[in-house]
């Protein structure tokens, strides 16, 4: 599933350790969703929409709008 | 790369379990050989060394259910049927041709051996993965 994680970490600096270790996640996980090789679960796709103050739709792009 | 908390007590299971596992075969290796034990004496020390190869499937399912990362938890979840199917298609395989005397008999202790090395391969394909993404 296609996302704007790594945009959204870039635009504040941080390292994918740093958003891992605020998201309670290895850097390996965060990697894994940035470039799309991995599906977060729905309580961690919310966790990721509320520590940037967005909602998962402003975060994730919905498999039915990529295409 | 870090290690999370539950990666760390997993770690810790396998390698106190091998110890128990080497410490336990050999003296029992040894009792058997020179014929020193029978009765219900030996079948309890005959399962003896089943006790800490069981113990590393307990460490695989502890791990599972301690892991808050569930990329991490993926990972292993993936390897572990990765290793299922090695091990079940080897086992397959090997009781038909076995069956039909092309082959040896192999010891049943012989399948958990292949299901760690189709862990081994299992871990080999989660890191091609991770480095064509990467």
């Amino acid at each position: 599933m296609n996302n704007r994680l790594r945009d959204l970490r870039n635009a504040r600096g941080w390292s994918q350790q740093h958003l891992g270790d605020q998201l309670e996640v290895s850097r390996q996980s965060v990697n894994a969703i940035e470039t799309g090789r991995y599906d977060p679960s729905l309580p961690l796709a919310f966790r990721i929409a509320e520590l940037f103050g967005l909602t998962i739709e402003d975060v994730f792009v919905s498999p039915s709008k990529e295409k | 790369m870090a290690v999370s908390p539950a990666q760390r007590r997993y770690n810790w299971r396998v390698v106190i379990l091998a110890i128990v596992y080497a410490a336990v075969l050999l003296p029992v290796c040894w009792l058997f050989a020179r014929h020193l034990v029978h009765g219900p004496l030996a079948y309890l020390l005959g399962a003896l060394p089943a006790l800490p190869v069981s113990g590393f499937f307990v460490a695989i399912g502890l791990y599972l259910a301690q892991e808050r990362d569930e990329y991490l938890r993926m990972l292993l979840v993936r390897q572990s049927l990765i290793a299922t199917g090695v091990a079940m298609t080897a086992a397959t395989f090997w009781g038909f041709l076995e069956g039909f005397d092309l082959l040896p008999h192999v010891v049943g202790y012989a399948w958990p051996i292949v299901w760690f090395a189709g862990l081994g391969f299992g871990a080999g394909v989660n890191a091609a993965i991770e480095r064509r993404a990467a």
